[in-house]
């Protein structure tokens, strides 16, 4: 119990970051759409999970299977199949935006309406990978069935902290993670769209008056979301080499709790809910047994909330602190 | 209006319960039936079954073609493996009035259906419900031709300590009803054997175990035993090799499938142990019955035989036996069965006084070369 904790703290830690890494991606398109439109979006652990196949499908279709390589050949394949997944995420975002919440926003419909659409949404993309887009790349009748991802890079030991082995895989996602981050707040505070998305945020009605095109920055949004989600999901297909059609679902949950934890709607409480989350999942599986991982985990987002019901940070994408 | 279709139906009713004790007084009538009841369709791993029923024909075929002098019908009951939908399946084979059946299949709808089937007193052998409980309801009519998890977790536990002589022991399990039984056995014959192990469990749903795989690392067992099914066991086997984590792998009947191979990545797989009550029967000198019983499968239904189609012709056999021996109605069918003992295709069959099959032999499978091995025996199996 304890022992386990103290005896295994860093190895749970460099984990815990890592999973973290991935929460914290995906957690920011949900924290950026809640921003703007001030709307879940539910169907975005299926963006999550386009992204997964978005750089396996490139793997299997180009024939990079042949792995694990070295060098050049394996930085050119991971920026590769790491912009196949981001691509694939992000055009899907954005087509869902245009297709299930676009005509509802025209037509003034409510909140409510636009989640139906979104759990319409999930299941649709969750059941079309099913049926249709995995059997055609991955073999007839393998719809449901877990999906292989070949080795792209030897998994190796880089150094240790403790008991923490920091592998070539995690630090390259908590790294990547990372600067993804920074560019993401550096575009939010600095460009001129970024003060687009916050002057929405702030005030929809107002930002109109002023000449900010709301489709424009609701598009961009969904994009930005869309992309940071398809790189998490390739580097969830690089951590597990493992997806499938519903592999969303529990990550989707899990994203969203950090972006709740960290305070939904603000970029840095996305990073923060995720590393908290990802640390105190393998934290409390390890004091008192893996299968309390996630009693352990809602029962802290329970508490948290108790105490600062906006989240650790606070809602705050329109304060421009984010 | 609803008072006259009441009374109709108590008519109804009233005649197929003298329907119903006809039938029984003149011992299963004039017509023998053997049922199979058990999945044929649906999700629940259809194959399976149909390898079940192809057995359970061939040797009603065989047996007919020696033309006896009442001869055999076949009737499939197909319970799509849900034990919602099994009771009316069973239901609809008591009405039909059949002789004995084949089944149930899972050990769910076992427990759903056998009580039925027990107080129409009809006797039933199972080729492939596992569960041990099933063997413990003092079931007079029930049998099974499959040695029980118990039985599975005790040779798993002997294996552990005695086979792979490991000092050090990790028991998990992915939390489920069949899973926890089997790692709860395991570490009980383990712990007898003098090695305390130590214990996690996972979520099958769940993608990340990196909490279970660093308590493994910590822990540095020689021999970690996984009770669950390949859905799970693949992405923790995965993630166990891929921490650097070398112990030895043995898991479960649950967990034999070649998924589990193609979900953990060839190279993670190699070496991993399975068990199961379920064998591949080969060709031997020993029984020559073996070899005429694949090339007669595969000659009737152009296929070769699969798990538990030897099973499925074995329960069948011990039936047809009885039928030879002139027992035609269930109930003399049933007292037959106690003193059944015949060299069947996949063992000898012969049952215990609660129905369970007393020859408790546990296989061993391997991973070799990205595919299922057969080991053999895993009281006498040397892995590689």
């Amino acid at each position: 119990m304890l022992h386990d904790f103290t005896s295994q703290f860093w190895a749970n830690t460099v984990d815990g970051l890592t999973v973290g890494s991935i929460y914290a991606l995906v957690a920011l398109g949900y924290t950026m759409v809640y921003g703007v439109l001030r709307l879940i979006n539910f169907a975005h652990s299926e963006i999550f999970m386009i992204g997964t196949f978005g750089g396996l499908t490139l793997i299997q279709v180009v024939g990079f299977d042949g792995g694990p390589y070295g060098g050049f050949a394996l930085v050119g394949i991971l920026v590769a199949c790491l912009a196949a997944s981001m691509l694939a995420s992000g055009g899907a975002a954005v087509v869902l935006e245009r297709v299930a919440y676009r005509p509802l926003r025209k037509k003034g419909a409510s909140r409510l309406a636009a989640l139906i659409s979104a759990i319409g949404a999930s299941l649709f993309l969750q059941e079309l990978f099913a049926t249709v887009v995995i059997p055609k790349f991955f073999g007839d009748g393998r719809g449901r069935d877990p999906i292989h991802v070949p080795d792209l890079l030897e998994k190796k030991v880089l150094f240790s902290i403790g008991s923490g082995e920091v592998r070539n895989d995690k630090l390259l996602i908590f790294v990547a993670a990372i600067v993804m981050m920074v560019i993401l707040n550096r575009f939010v505070n600095g460009s001129k769209l970024g003060r687009g998305i916050r002057a929405t945020a702030q005030d929809p009605e107002t930002a109109v008056l002023l000449g900010v095109n709301i489709d424009r920055v609701v598009v961009v949004t969904f994009l930005v979301g869309g992309l940071m989600a398809g790189a998490a999901g390739f580097f969830f297909a690089l951590l597990y080499q493992q997806t499938m059609f519903n592999i969303g679902f529990i990550l989707g949950i899990k994203a969203f709790t950090a972006a709740v934890l960290g305070g939904i709607g603000n970029l840095r409480g996305a990073l923060v809910g995720g590393f908290t989350l990802g640390l105190i999942e393998n934290y409390g599986g390890s004091i008192f047994g893996s299968e309390w991982k996630d009693v352990i985990a809602f029962t802290l987002l329970v508490v948290i909330l108790l105490f600062r019901p906006t989240g650790i940070l606070g809602e705050s994408l329109q304060q421009a602190r984010a | 209006m609803r008072f006259t279709s009441a009374l109709a139906l108590g008519a109804v009713m009233a005649l197929g319960a003298a329907a119903c004790g006809s039938g029984d007084d003149s011992g299963g009538g004039d017509k023998l039936t053997i049922a199979y009841v058990g999945v044929q369709t649906g999700d629940n791993s259809p194959e399976l079954g149909i390898n079940i029923s192809n057995g359970v024909k061939l040797a009603i075929d065989q047996y007919n073609a020696t033309n006896p002098s009442k001869k055999v019908d076949f009737k499939i009951y197909d319970t799509k493996g849900d034990p919602a939908v099994a009771p009316g399946q069973v239901q609809k084979a008591i009405d039909d009035n059949v002789t004995a059946v084949v089944g149930p299949v899972f050990s769910g709808e076992s427990k759903a259906t056998v009580p039925s089937l027990e107080e129409a007193e009809i006797p039933n052998i199972s080729p492939s419900a596992t569960a041990s409980a099933l063997g413990k309801n003092n079931w007079k009519f029930w049998h099974r031709v499959i040695s029980n998890d118990d039985a599975q977790g005790q040779v798993d536990g002997d294996f552990l300590t005695k086979t792979l002589a490991a000092k050090k022991i990790f028991v998990i399990d992915d939390n489920q009803e069949y899973s926890v039984g089997l790692a709860d056995k395991v570490f009980a014959t383990v712990s007898a054997a003098g090695v305390t192990p130590q214990r996690d469990k996972i979520d099958p749903k769940a993608t990340d175990y990196s909490s279970t795989v660093n308590k493994v690392k910590s822990a540095k067992p020689d021999a970690i035993f996984f009770g669950g099914y390949y859905n799970g066991g693949d992405k923790l086997l995965k993630q166990l090799r891929d921490a650097g984590v070398t112990a030895k792998f043995l898991s479960d009947d649950g967990a034999l499938d070649q998924k589990l191979v193609d979900g953990a990545g060839a190279k993670q797989a190699e070496g991993a142990l399975l068990s199961c009550a379920c064998q591949s029967i080969n060709p031997s000198a020993s029984n020559p019955a073996v070899a005429k019983f694949i090339a007669d499968y595969k000659a009737k239904f152009s296929k070769e035989q699969g798990t538990y189609s030897a099973e499925g012709y074995d329960a069948a056999t011990a039936f047809l036996n009885a039928f030879k021996a002139g027992k035609t109605s269930p109930k003399d069918v049933n007292d037959y069965l106690k003193t059944v003992n015949f060299q069947g295709v996949a063992k000898p069959i012969k049952f215990e006084a609660n129905g369970e099959i007393s020859v408790k032999t546990i296989y061993m499978f391997q991973v070799v070369n990205g595919k299922l091995k057969f080991l053999g025996d895993a009281a006498t199996v040397k892995p590689e």
